[in-house]
Protein backbone atom coordinates (compact mmCIF):
# COMPACT_ATOMS: atom_id res chain seq x y z
CA UNK A 1 0.00 0.00 0.00
CA UNK A 2 1.18 3.69 -1.23
CA UNK A 3 -0.47 5.11 1.91
CA UNK A 4 2.00 8.02 1.34
CA UNK A 5 0.84 9.13 -2.14
CA UNK A 6 -2.64 9.67 -0.56
CA UNK A 7 -3.80 13.44 -1.27
CA UNK A 8 -6.64 15.43 0.89
CA UNK A 9 -9.15 16.51 -1.87
CA UNK A 10 -11.84 18.86 -0.86
CA UNK A 11 -15.54 18.09 -1.33
CA UNK A 12 -16.11 20.09 -4.43
CA UNK A 13 -12.75 19.07 -6.39
CA UNK A 14 -12.67 19.01 -10.12
CA UNK A 15 -16.30 20.68 -9.94
CA UNK A 16 -15.85 23.65 -9.44
CA UNK A 17 -15.41 27.03 -9.84
CA UNK A 18 -18.27 27.83 -12.06
CA UNK A 19 -19.74 30.83 -14.04
CA UNK A 20 -22.69 31.21 -15.86
CA UNK A 21 -24.36 34.35 -16.66
CA UNK A 22 -23.89 37.10 -13.89
CA UNK A 23 -23.41 34.06 -11.64
CA UNK A 24 -21.03 32.38 -10.13
CA UNK A 25 -20.02 29.53 -7.53
CA UNK A 26 -16.94 29.02 -5.74
CA UNK A 27 -15.94 26.32 -3.23
CA UNK A 28 -15.13 27.89 0.25
CA UNK A 29 -12.85 26.31 2.26
CA UNK A 30 -14.41 27.12 5.73
CA UNK A 31 -11.31 25.54 7.93
CA UNK A 32 -12.30 23.77 11.12
CA UNK A 33 -16.38 22.93 11.55
CA UNK A 34 -18.05 22.03 15.31
CA UNK A 35 -21.06 21.82 16.52
CA UNK A 36 -21.46 23.58 19.44
CA UNK A 37 -24.93 22.82 21.93
CA UNK A 38 -25.25 24.11 24.72
CA UNK A 39 -25.99 22.16 27.97
CA UNK A 40 -29.05 22.77 29.53
CA UNK A 41 -29.51 26.33 31.04
CA UNK A 42 -25.67 27.27 29.80
CA UNK A 43 -27.07 29.11 26.68
CA UNK A 44 -25.92 32.33 28.34
CA UNK A 45 -22.68 31.03 29.78
CA UNK A 46 -21.76 30.39 25.87
CA UNK A 47 -22.50 33.27 24.54
CA UNK A 48 -19.86 34.99 26.99
CA UNK A 49 -17.53 32.25 26.42
CA UNK A 50 -17.86 32.70 22.75
CA UNK A 51 -17.13 36.29 22.91
CA UNK A 52 -14.47 36.48 24.75
CA UNK A 53 -12.78 33.67 22.97
CA UNK A 54 -13.73 33.85 19.65
CA UNK A 55 -15.26 37.72 19.43
CA UNK A 56 -18.90 36.58 18.15
CA UNK A 57 -22.08 35.84 20.38
CA UNK A 58 -23.95 32.78 19.86
CA UNK A 59 -26.26 33.01 17.24
CA UNK A 60 -30.02 33.91 18.04
CA UNK A 61 -32.44 31.38 16.06
CA UNK A 62 -32.21 31.77 12.06
CA UNK A 63 -29.06 34.39 12.45
CA UNK A 64 -25.52 34.03 12.04
CA UNK A 65 -22.56 36.05 13.96
CA UNK A 66 -18.65 37.08 13.20
CA UNK A 67 -17.74 37.37 9.35
CA UNK A 68 -15.65 35.54 6.64
CA UNK A 69 -13.10 33.31 8.42
CA UNK A 70 -14.72 32.73 11.79
CA UNK A 71 -18.30 32.13 11.75
CA UNK A 72 -21.21 30.99 13.96
CA UNK A 73 -24.17 30.16 12.10
CA UNK A 74 -27.45 28.89 13.92
CA UNK A 75 -28.15 25.18 12.49
CA UNK A 76 -30.90 24.42 14.79
CA UNK A 77 -32.64 24.38 18.23
CA UNK A 78 -29.65 24.11 20.85
CA UNK A 79 -27.08 23.68 17.80
CA UNK A 80 -24.97 26.35 16.69
CA UNK A 81 -22.27 25.54 14.11
CA UNK A 82 -18.90 27.00 14.76
CA UNK A 83 -16.94 27.41 11.10
CA UNK A 84 -13.04 28.54 11.00
CA UNK A 85 -11.00 28.58 13.99
CA UNK A 86 -10.31 26.03 16.03
CA UNK A 87 -12.88 25.91 19.10
CA UNK A 88 -11.40 27.54 22.50
CA UNK A 89 -11.17 24.49 25.11
CA UNK A 90 -12.94 27.14 27.37
CA UNK A 91 -16.30 26.27 25.44
CA UNK A 92 -16.50 22.45 26.60
CA UNK A 93 -17.52 24.17 30.09
CA UNK A 94 -20.42 24.69 28.54
CA UNK A 95 -21.40 23.28 25.66
CA UNK A 96 -20.98 20.14 23.43
CA UNK A 97 -18.17 20.57 21.00
CA UNK A 98 -18.32 18.02 18.15
CA UNK A 99 -15.79 18.51 15.39
CA UNK A 100 -17.27 18.48 11.89
CA UNK A 101 -14.70 19.06 9.59
CA UNK A 102 -15.06 17.38 6.30
CA UNK A 103 -18.51 16.57 7.01
CA UNK A 104 -19.80 19.53 4.93
CA UNK A 105 -19.54 20.88 1.56
CA UNK A 106 -19.30 24.70 1.64
CA UNK A 107 -19.61 27.17 -1.63
CA UNK A 108 -20.41 30.29 -1.92
CA UNK A 109 -23.02 31.86 -4.77
CA UNK A 110 -22.67 34.97 -5.86
CA UNK A 111 -23.83 37.58 -8.42
CA UNK A 112 -26.45 39.40 -9.70
CA UNK A 113 -29.93 37.40 -9.45
CA UNK A 114 -28.36 34.76 -7.28
CA UNK A 115 -31.54 35.08 -5.62
CA UNK A 116 -33.22 34.20 -9.15
CA UNK A 117 -30.92 31.04 -8.89
CA UNK A 118 -31.75 29.88 -5.49
CA UNK A 119 -35.63 30.93 -5.61
CA UNK A 120 -35.62 27.85 -8.21
CA UNK A 121 -34.63 25.38 -6.02
CA UNK A 122 -34.83 26.67 -2.29
CA UNK A 123 -39.23 27.37 -0.75
CA UNK A 124 -38.07 29.95 1.23
CA UNK A 125 -37.80 33.54 0.38
CA UNK A 126 -34.22 34.77 0.09
CA UNK A 127 -34.96 38.04 -0.96
CA UNK A 128 -32.96 41.24 0.63
CA UNK A 129 -36.00 42.73 1.80
CA UNK A 130 -36.81 39.24 3.77
CA UNK A 131 -33.11 37.73 4.39
CA UNK A 132 -30.28 40.13 4.87
CA UNK A 133 -26.93 40.01 5.82
CA UNK A 134 -26.39 37.75 8.89
CA UNK A 135 -29.69 36.01 8.36
CA UNK A 136 -29.49 31.85 7.86
CA UNK A 137 -32.17 29.20 7.02
CA UNK A 138 -32.10 25.39 7.56
CA UNK A 139 -34.51 24.44 4.33
CA UNK A 140 -34.57 22.15 1.39
CA UNK A 141 -32.38 22.88 -1.79
CA UNK A 142 -34.36 21.14 -3.96
CA UNK A 143 -33.95 17.59 -2.34
CA UNK A 144 -30.75 18.36 -0.10
CA UNK A 145 -31.13 19.50 3.97
CA UNK A 146 -28.77 22.98 3.55
CA UNK A 147 -27.72 25.40 5.69
CA UNK A 148 -27.96 29.32 3.63
CA UNK A 149 -26.57 31.88 4.86
CA UNK A 150 -26.57 35.43 3.54
CA UNK A 151 -22.99 36.88 4.01
CA UNK A 152 -22.91 39.52 1.33
CA UNK A 153 -25.05 41.88 -0.68
CA UNK A 154 -25.24 39.49 -3.29
CA UNK A 155 -23.70 36.43 -1.52
CA UNK A 156 -24.76 33.28 -0.09
CA UNK A 157 -23.02 30.74 1.60
CA UNK A 158 -24.27 27.63 0.86
CA UNK A 159 -23.67 23.77 3.13
CA UNK A 160 -25.02 20.49 2.70
CA UNK A 161 -23.66 17.21 3.31
CA UNK A 162 -20.33 16.06 1.96
CA UNK A 163 -22.04 13.81 -0.17
CA UNK A 164 -24.28 15.85 -1.71
CA UNK A 165 -21.89 18.25 -3.64
CA UNK A 166 -22.01 17.01 -6.24
CA UNK A 167 -25.79 17.13 -6.43
CA UNK A 168 -25.48 20.25 -5.35
CA UNK A 169 -23.16 21.48 -7.83
CA UNK A 170 -25.56 19.54 -10.75
CA UNK A 171 -28.76 21.09 -9.30
CA UNK A 172 -26.91 24.82 -9.39
CA UNK A 173 -25.21 24.67 -12.56
CA UNK A 174 -29.28 23.90 -13.69
CA UNK A 175 -30.92 27.01 -12.35
CA UNK A 176 -28.26 28.98 -13.31
CA UNK A 177 -28.31 28.26 -16.96
CA UNK A 178 -32.17 28.35 -16.47
CA UNK A 179 -32.00 31.95 -15.12
CA UNK A 180 -28.91 33.14 -17.70
CA UNK A 181 -31.04 32.04 -20.47
CA UNK A 182 -34.24 34.16 -19.83
CA UNK A 183 -31.61 37.46 -20.03
CA UNK B 1 -49.72 23.93 2.71
CA UNK B 2 -47.79 25.88 5.39
CA UNK B 3 -46.46 25.34 8.69
CA UNK B 4 -45.43 27.57 10.77
CA UNK B 5 -42.07 25.74 12.67
CA UNK B 6 -41.79 27.96 16.00
CA UNK B 7 -38.17 28.37 15.54
CA UNK B 8 -37.93 29.31 11.88
CA UNK B 9 -41.61 30.91 11.21
CA UNK B 10 -44.13 29.74 8.06
CA UNK B 11 -42.72 26.90 6.11
CA UNK B 12 -43.63 25.16 3.33
CA UNK B 13 -45.22 21.28 3.64
CA UNK B 14 -42.22 19.65 1.69
CA UNK B 15 -39.78 20.87 4.79
CA UNK B 16 -41.70 18.57 7.14
CA UNK B 17 -42.62 14.76 7.49
CA UNK B 18 -45.89 13.73 9.77
CA UNK B 19 -45.55 11.40 11.96
CA UNK B 20 -48.87 10.79 13.55
CA UNK B 21 -51.36 11.87 16.32
CA UNK B 22 -49.49 13.63 19.07
CA UNK B 23 -50.22 10.49 21.73
CA UNK B 24 -46.79 9.54 21.52
CA UNK B 25 -46.06 12.37 23.92
CA UNK B 26 -48.23 10.71 26.49
CA UNK B 27 -46.72 7.71 26.78
CA UNK B 28 -48.24 5.26 29.45
CA UNK B 29 -46.18 3.73 32.80
CA UNK B 30 -43.95 0.50 31.96
CA UNK B 31 -46.16 -0.90 34.71
CA UNK B 32 -49.53 1.32 33.55
CA UNK B 33 -50.67 -2.27 32.56
CA UNK B 34 -52.25 -4.17 29.56
CA UNK B 35 -55.13 -1.94 28.94
CA UNK B 36 -53.14 1.45 29.11
CA UNK B 37 -50.67 -0.18 26.52
CA UNK B 38 -53.29 -1.71 24.23
CA UNK B 39 -54.68 2.16 24.02
CA UNK B 40 -51.25 3.80 23.35
CA UNK B 41 -50.11 0.98 20.97
CA UNK B 42 -53.36 0.53 19.13
CA UNK B 43 -56.28 2.59 19.53
CA UNK B 44 -56.62 6.18 18.21
CA UNK B 45 -59.14 8.46 17.14
CA UNK B 46 -60.35 10.08 14.28
CA UNK B 47 -61.92 13.15 14.88
CA UNK B 48 -64.11 15.26 12.77
CA UNK B 49 -62.51 18.69 14.30
CA UNK B 50 -59.58 19.79 16.64
CA UNK B 51 -56.75 17.28 16.28
CA UNK B 52 -52.84 16.78 17.58
CA UNK B 53 -50.43 16.18 15.24
CA UNK B 54 -46.19 15.07 15.48
CA UNK B 55 -44.53 17.15 12.75
CA UNK B 56 -41.01 16.68 12.39
CA UNK B 57 -38.94 19.52 10.61
CA UNK B 58 -36.69 17.14 8.40
CA UNK B 59 -36.00 19.42 5.67
CA UNK B 60 -34.87 22.15 8.21
CA UNK B 61 -34.11 22.97 11.59
CA UNK B 62 -35.02 19.22 13.23
CA UNK B 63 -37.44 20.27 15.30
CA UNK B 64 -40.26 18.07 16.41
CA UNK B 65 -43.50 20.21 16.04
CA UNK B 66 -47.12 19.41 17.49
CA UNK B 67 -49.94 20.92 15.12
CA UNK B 68 -52.96 21.91 16.54
CA UNK B 69 -55.55 21.01 13.25
CA UNK B 70 -58.77 20.99 12.35
CA UNK B 71 -59.71 18.02 10.67
CA UNK B 72 -63.10 19.85 8.97
CA UNK B 73 -61.76 22.95 7.39
CA UNK B 74 -57.99 22.51 7.51
CA UNK B 75 -56.89 25.60 9.52
CA UNK B 76 -53.92 24.90 11.55
CA UNK B 77 -54.64 26.68 15.04
CA UNK B 78 -51.50 26.00 16.77
CA UNK B 79 -47.95 24.85 16.79
CA UNK B 80 -45.04 24.46 19.55
CA UNK B 81 -41.81 22.39 20.28
CA UNK B 82 -42.58 19.28 20.95
CA UNK B 83 -39.92 19.18 24.10
CA UNK B 84 -42.12 21.82 25.71
CA UNK B 85 -39.68 25.17 25.95
CA UNK B 86 -37.89 26.76 23.59
CA UNK B 87 -34.27 26.16 23.70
Amino acid sequence: MCVDKLNAQTPCDGLLPLTIGTVSVTEVDPGAIHAVSAFQGQAKSLSEAMKAAHGMALPAPNRATGKSGARAVWFGPGQTMLIGPAPDPSLSAYAAVVDQSDAWAVVRLEGDGAEDVLARLVPVDLRPQNFKRGYTARTLLFHMTASITRVGEKAFQIMVFRSMATSLVNDLQRAMEGVAARG
Amino acid sequence: MRITCPYCGERDRREFYYRGAAVDLDRPAPDAGPEAWDDFVYLRDNPAGETRDLWYHEGGCGAWIVVTRNTLTHEISATEPASGGKR
